[in-house]
């Protein structure tokens, strides 16, 4: 392999691997703040217990996500040189301003909700998982912001002298077509998983507990969160459709290659599943809906959608011959289609599934139910992974579905890897963090475990109230 | 003044944030077997710096972005040139980082064990590969005409880079000693003094043969003024230290780390990355900067966020002024939980 496929390797290892904890904490962290609140507008000790409890479990999550998130920040300088050139300017401005408005805040207020229990009043102590959850949430914004550029890049001008994107409008930057919906789509996301690692293992629980004490902490823990996990599940559907229709507009050869559509087509069918090369000449079986891609990509049943082969005919013409050509090379401007294909249909299939089993969670436990079968069993054990792997597919599906483009229509993936790279340099790279998160996975899954069984705890005798001098601290690493 | 100087001056800043602040969580974590002669007084040091670890570590990651907006070139040559010892900085920091999270997580010595490894290795890697990493930002690297880096990984390894990363490695050490005399009670807390004053004296016989050297190099009026002051500041802690007076001590430390960093970017100024080759190309504050539109949007950002950020981290450290004995350490939690959980 060349460098830039190592490069390309060790962004999508370390970026998917990253995005397994980035949205388990911006769930988390909105669930464990309500649970808070809800404790302190009630008092019933019940929901501090799975404060504390899934604080814990949101604490080991975090923690891998902050050590893994600096490896982002770092590599677009050390593999990607080149594109940090060509963008920074504009790029740049949304990474500075997320690390000044969100690092800090989420770092910070965690810090203090962690050994704050003796040292700050209640209200004061829910609001730093309050400010937490606020970072995430910026944090997201920003970062998504820049992504969005990437995808569909507006408010800059190329200048031809120093051969760079320059920024002329931070505004639309910000408000980008494709932000705007990507930022609630990402988000709900995170909100569905965030919950179905809180109904999963809630249900767990409710299936083991043996007292009706027990039950009663889980029981709602279950229920709230099986509803999060539905409403949420509703606006990433949404949200989703009109990506699809911004996307058709803005970037239609990743429509078309979600679809495996070699050829206009107007109704185009939906293609459910597909057997075959995905070449457009090899199809062996497949399940179409009639005329629902054309109402996901144009809004009406009838509506035509650009095949894969005529869309590259038009690239070729549109970016074949541009004055910023140094930047890319005339290719094929195809992304490989059985990987968006496929992502994209494990995206949507693992999503619908995950909301499916909330709805039936919430059935089975309806008034005061707490079923045991079997059934429930691996309901708990699915439900957690599977809008989780949702989101990774989702990120591999808009990533890959870009290619070859770093930045769409402006720069390619070969012309951003940095000029210097070695294959050692690469490969070494590549090597080390890929064992280093290896290892990591293992000691924070089996982690993970081990305080999940714990389960809601009861609380220690002595809650934080008045500290004197020589008390033990509330909490200590 | 110009914006591209302002930016300068930001970065100089988030840097100063950086090594006053994670320098003593580095020093704690490099002490943690000298001065933690069992769990519990490892926990005691681990715990002065807990609640506001994460917070610290965060100037750098700012620092990192500001230099991706506000000078992409700088962050391209720099970043993709210090290839390996930017790569070995952060294997260190996310083990470093996650073991003080997990190490409590089981209540088990061998498991305790590797994460102090990882807390120890995690801080010292770091806390000399900075200096290193800046020593050569001062020297000058090769750069070619198209702003590449044109050395490999020996290059970066001279004598006077290797005494930049011992001065920093000697300074983040008394530091965090002096942190951890400011901030325990009991037996450690002697220790901890004890052992700083000839940590000091290290750290200032290296700083000023480093400083010295760069000032002969590179110095300006200015950086001058800034590394004197710096070396009479490692005194003033070294004479605190010896006193008892251990929030003197610590603040002699932290106002000699801020100045050598602060004359150590008034000695660059205006480059920001000199080259080697005759034929190649230095990076300065106007060929690296981005557009004064950009660094005029990131100027209205920081002078709102700024000092808002100082306010709650300063207050953080309000918060948990309160010094940590070992009689405050609770109980480690149950390693096992079969029992409970049936």
């Amino acid at each position: 392999m060349d460098p830039t496929d190592i490069a390309r390797w060790q962004f999508a290892i370390t970026t998917v691997y990253h995005f397994l904890f980035v949205p388990i904490t911006i769930g988390l962290s909105a669930i464990i703040a309500g649970y808070e609140i809800t404790w302190l507008r009630t008092r019933d000790e019940r929901w501090l217990r799975l404060t504390r409890f899934f604080g814990k479990l949101f604490l080991i999550n975090f923690a891998i996500g902050v050590v893994t998130g600096i490896v982002q920040e770092f590599q677009f300088g050390m593999n990607w040189s080149d594109y940090s050139r060509f963008v920074g300017d504009v790029f740049g401005a949304p990474l500075a301003i997320e690390g000044l408005l969100a690092f800090f805040l989420e770092s910070t207020f965690l810090g203090l909700w962690i050994f704050g229990w003796d040292r700050l009043p209640p209200r004061l102590h829910a609001a730093c998982m309050v400010l937490v959850h606020v970072g995430t949430l910026f944090s997201a914004y920003f970062i998504l912001a820049a992504n969005s550029w990437m995808q569909h890049p507006v408010g800059y001008a190329f200048n031809p002298d120093t051969g760079r994107a320059e920024m002329n409008d931070f505004a639309a930057v910000l408000f980008n077509k494709v932000q705007l919906v990507t930022f609630p789509h990402v988000v709900l996301s995170a909100y569905m998983t965030g919950a179905a690692f809180v109904v999963g293992i809630a249900l767990w629980h409710l299936r083991r507990a043996r007292t009706p004490e027990d039950r009663a902490v889980y029981r709602p823990a279950v229920r709230t969160g099986a509803w999060i996990v539905l409403v949420a599940a509703l606006g990433v559907v949404v949200s989703g459709d009109v990506q699809g229709k911004i996307m058709t507009e803005v970037q239609p050869m990743k429509m078309a290659a979600a679809e495996g559509l070699y050829e206009t087509e107007a109704p185009a069918d939906f293609s459910v599943f597909q057997l075959g090369t995905l070449d457009g000449e090899h199809e062996t079986f497949s399940i179409k809906v009639p005329g629902l891609l054309s109402f996901l990509a144009t809004g009406t049943p009838g509506g035509e959608v650009d095949g894969i082969n005529d869309l590259r005919e038009k690239y070729r013409e549109t970016y074949g011959a541009d004055p910023g050509a140094a930047y890319y090379s005339p290719g094929d401007y195809t992304p490989v289609i059985p990987l968006t294909y496929w992502s994209f249909r494990l995206m949507m299939g693992l999503g619908m599934a995950g909301a499916a089993i909330a709805a039936w969670v919430l059935w089975a436990t309806r008034r005061g139910r707490a079923p045991t079968g079997r059934a429930v069993l691996a309901a708990a054990i699915a439900l957690p992974f599977l809008p989780l792997f949702a989101n990774s597919f989702g990120w591999i599906f808009t990533e890959l579905g870009r290619q070859p483009w770093a930045v769409f229509g402006l720069m390619t993936t070969e012309h951003s890897v940095s000029p210097g790279l070695s294959t050692g340099e690469a490969w070494t790279s590549l090597i080390a963090l890929t064992a280093v998160y290896g290892v990591l996975a293992v000691v924070e899954v089996r982690l993970l475990l081990t305080w999940i069984r714990k389960g809601a705890e009861e609380l220690p005798p002595d809650v934080p109230t008045d500290a004197g001098e020589d008390r033990p601290l509330a909490f200590a690493y | 003044m110009e914006l591209t100087t302002v930016w300068f001056v930001l970065i100089a800043v988030l840097w100063i944030g950086y090594f006053t602040l994670e320098g003593f969580d580095f020093g704690v974590g490099m002490l943690l077997p000298v001065l933690g002669r069992d769990d519990t007084e490892r926990r005691v040091m681990i715990n002065t710096i807990g609640p506001v670890w994460d917070g610290n570590e965060v100037w750098l990651l700012v620092a990192g972005g500001a230099t991706f907006a506000a000078f992409p070139e700088w962050y391209a040559t720099l970043f993709s040139g210090f290839y390996l010892p930017l790569l070995l900085i952060l294997l260190a920091l996310i083990v470093r980082g996650l073991a003080f999270e997990y190490r409590a997580k089981r209540d088990d010595l061998r498991w305790k064990g590797r994460w102090d490894l990882a807390i120890i290795v995690g801080s010292f890697v770091p806390s000399l590969l900075w200096g290193v990493a800046f020593a050569n930002i001062l020297r000058g690297v090769p750069i070619d005409a198209d702003l590449e880096y044109a050395g490999g990984f020996f290059n970066l390894l001279s004598p006077y880079a290797l005494l930049g990363g011992l001065t920093t490695l000697a300074l983040f050490l008394t530091h965090g000693a002096l942190f951890i005399a400011l901030k325990t009670d009991g037996e450690i807390r002697h220790r901890a003094r004890r052992l700083a004053v000839p940590l000091v004296g290290v750290a200032a016989l290296l700083a000023v043969a480093f400083l010295a050297w760069t000032q002969q190099q590179t110095g300006t009026a200015g950086s001058a003024v800034a590394f004197v002051v710096a070396a009479l500041a490692l005194v003033g802690a070294g004479l605190g230290a010896r006193a008892g007076r251990e929030g003197w001590a610590f603040l002699g430390t932290f106002v000699a780390i801020g100045l050598a960093v602060a004359g150590l970017f008034l000695a660059l100024f205006p480059d920001v990355m000199p080259t080697t080759l005759a034929d190649g190309a230095g990076l300065t504050t106007t060929n690296a900067a981005a557009t004064a539109y950009t660094l005029k949007i990131m100027t209205v950002t920081a002078v709102v966020f700024t000092p808002l950020v100082l306010a709650y981290q300063g207050w953080t450290y309000w918060v948990f002024r309160k010094r940590i004995a070992t009689h405050h350490i609770p109980p480690a939690p149950a390693a096992t939980v079969t029992a409970a959980a049936r």
